[in-house]
């Protein structure tokens, strides 16, 4: 692997490509295009024993990215910066680092609108710093793929992993997936993209992973072979086609409502929002057809169901394997994949015969309880149970979980 | 009953090589076909500061992330972890599992103050006290072989991972995976020759503190306890 990612430029040069990229010979361009169908569930895969950004990093390399923007944020930079690693090797065409999120993430709409597959990453405060932009992503129809490393963005200060900044993403209109470990970061970023730029969904999409925990910590990824890539984006078969020097910028850009009445302005914006939305939901075939649907169900049959997502799904399973191998009970388990659309019938119809329901988080505003009740409102007679929750990016202890499920027994001193 | 899986909370000070030794142990269950996962502390690491290293292993599968807060074993690689609060963790058995084991590097038993001395007969904890700094200076010549001494008497303890996974993850961590030991040595320069001249040495020395440690807990009865640790 090249490390000299970044390239020294000096006052007045002439700036060039890297001398490797995409050179006759290397191995970028040797990489064949293949159908997302074989890159998900045909091509071989080999076990690899990587860390979350690693994991992302060959996601990225497979992904056929176009253009990869970034400013860097702990837990995020260590991803970012291997795409600059593979900027350098010729996998990513084009890379440079913004100034801050406001500027990435208003760069990485352009990029988007131009017709180029795009991707950047942030993390908690940088996330929140380039929201205003994130949030009016989704209405101007630009697929584009947003890795989030969660880390604290509320004081006292902390890099820790701390999902709350989810809480404020769930309505901007972004479809979002929620990595569970380092294989699902891989999956999910590989096939975001895909989903992102069909023509009927023709919306960002974020991928978001508890930092550290998954991004600085190893685990076992299944991988495809490096020598194949993703077919390229296909700018000119979405909801909106692509700005180039023939197609004029969409017209939400070019006539903006503002320049209009209030009445035309409200009624634009109305069923703009409402297709942002239809969009988000038809979104699910894909989710469905390629990431085994929005949720995974472990023992549907239990009284007792944990619904979590994230890493709070990694130390629910070690609880459930725990509750039947040591005390022979058996607990449910919903890992939801996708927070945007949010699984709602599909949740009505696992938790229709439970009696007890906990929402394990890494957050102290408990979104994923709210968004639980939200869609079992109405469906379900069982108690929901807000918790159990760590606060400041701590893991979540599955003594704490067995406590929530067998409130009369002891798990710690 | 032989149990699977065991969580341990490593604690020492900067420069001991307390994330070293995680990575060895770590490394060591997987060679020898189980799992593990590993977590260092991760904040201001620097020399004399407290560092902690949190590692599962098993012959399962494992899916916690994240630090352990309630180990079945505890490591703490320096005396001041206890006499000097020098831990993220007070007190240094904070935690700990009901007949969990706590393996302290101490040439003798540190006087604990009342409360902890009950708080851990009620756990009904096992408290070993290895000479791991001596050992290090006995076999090795160096303090920096402490942790190989810790580990050794762990892996004694435990049962897992074995002597000779422990040596492939020594090797694979100091000379990379994939080195071959005993081919194309031809085709290195004068320069390489040298170092891995001395790495051959520091391999050897710590496979003798691993050993020795080893032999230490298995000689005072420590194995023993192995089976009581529960998750």
């Amino acid at each position: 692997m090249a490390d000299s990612a970044g390239v020294e430029v000096k006052p007045g040069a002439t700036v060039q490509a890297p001398p490797q990229a995409a050179s006759a010979g290397s191995e970028a361009s040797r990489q064949r295009v293949v159908s997302p169908e074989y890159m998900f569930f045909e091509a071989p895969r080999e076990r690899a024993f990587i860390t979350g950004s690693e994991a992302a990093k060959e996601a990225i390399r497979r992904a056929n990215v176009d253009i990869a923007i970034s400013y860097p944020i702990t837990p995020q930079s260590e991803t970012m910066q291997q795409v600059g690693a593979l900027w350098a090797e010729g996998y990513v065409k084009e890379y440079y680092r913004g100034e801050e999120e406001f500027g990435v993430m208003s760069a990485i709409a352009g990029a988007s609108r131009s017709g180029a597959r795009s991707l950047t990453a942030t993390a908690g405060p940088g996330l929140m710093r380039g929201m205003e932009v994130v949030a009016s992503w989704p209405g101007g129809r630009m697929p584009l793929v947003l890795l989030i490393m969660c880390r604290v963005i509320n004081a006292p200060l902390s890099i820790q992993p701390d999902n709350a900044e989810l809480a404020y993403l769930l309505n901007s209109g972004n479809i979002i997936f929620h990595a569970e470990n380092q294989q699902d970061f891989f999956d999910y970023s590989l096939k975001a993209f895909i989903i992102s730029e069909k023509p009927e969904v023709t919306l960002p999409v974020a991928v978001a992973v508890d930092g550290f925990f998954v991004t600085h910590a190893r685990g076992y990824v299944m991988l495809p072979p490096s020598d194949i890539k993703l077919t390229p984006r296909d700018p000119y078969h979405e909801a909106i086609p692509a700005m180039d020097n023939e197609n004029p910028p969409a017209r939400i850009s070019r006539d903006a409502p503002i320049q209009k009445s209030n009445f035309i302005s409200y009624h634009v914006h109305a069923s703009w929002q409402q297709e942002v939305w239809a969009a988000v939901e038809r979104s699910r075939k894909y989710i469905d057809k390629y990431m085994g649907g929005l949720v995974e169900i472990v023992n549907p049959d239990a009284e007792t169901i944990i619904v979590a997502s994230g890493s709070a799904v990694s130390q629910s399973r070690e609880a459930v394997r725990q509750a039947e191998e040591d005390l022979g009970e058996r607990i449910g388990l919903i890992k939801v994949r996708s927070l945007r659309p949010f699984p709602t019938r599909e949740l009505r119809e696992a938790c229709k015969n439970a009696k007890r329901i906990l929402v394990p988080e890494f957050n102290c505003v408990g979104w994923l309880h709210r968004e639980v009740c939200t869609a079992l409102y109405g469906y379900s007679n069982a108690e929901i149970i807000p918790g159990p929750r760590v606060f400041g990016g701590i893991s979540l202890p599955t003594e704490m979980i067995l406590q929530y499920i067998f409130p009369d027994k002891k798990f710690a001193f | 009953m032989n149990k699977k899986r065991f969580n341990i909370r490593m604690a020492g000070i900067g420069g001991q090589g307390v994330v070293t030794a995680s990575h060895i142990l770590s490394n060591g269950m997987v060679i020898m076909g189980g799992e593990s996962t590993l977590v260092p502390f991760f904040g201001s690491e620097k020399r004399l500061a407290p560092v902690e290293s949190y590692v599962r292993i098993a012959h399962g599968k494992i899916y916690e992330i994240g630090e352990i807060i309630y180990p079945n074993v505890i490591m703490i690689f320096h005396p001041q972890v206890i006499t000097h609060g020098k831990s993220y963790t007070m007190p240094f058995y904070s935690g700990l599992k009901p007949d969990g084991v706590v393996l302290i590097n101490s040439d003798q038993p540190i006087n604990l103050v009342a409360d902890e001395v009950r708080e851990l007969e009620e756990r009904n904890a096992h408290i070993y006290y290895l000479p791991a700094t001596t050992i290090a200076r006995e076999k090795a010549d160096t303090d920096l072989a402490t942790n190989m001494a810790m580990v050794g008497a762990i892996s004694a303890i435990m049962g897992i991972p074995d002597l000779p996974s422990l040596e492939q993850s020594v090797k694979e961590r100091f000379l990379g995976k994939g080195f071959v030991v005993s081919g194309g040595t031809a085709a290195l320069d004068n320069v390489i020759e040298r170092k891995f001249a001395k790495k051959e040495q520091l391999l050897k020395k710590n496979m003798e503190v691993i050993s020795a440690a080893y032999n230490y807990a298995i000689e005072h009865g420590w194995a023993e306890h192995r089976q009581t640790a529960t998750v």
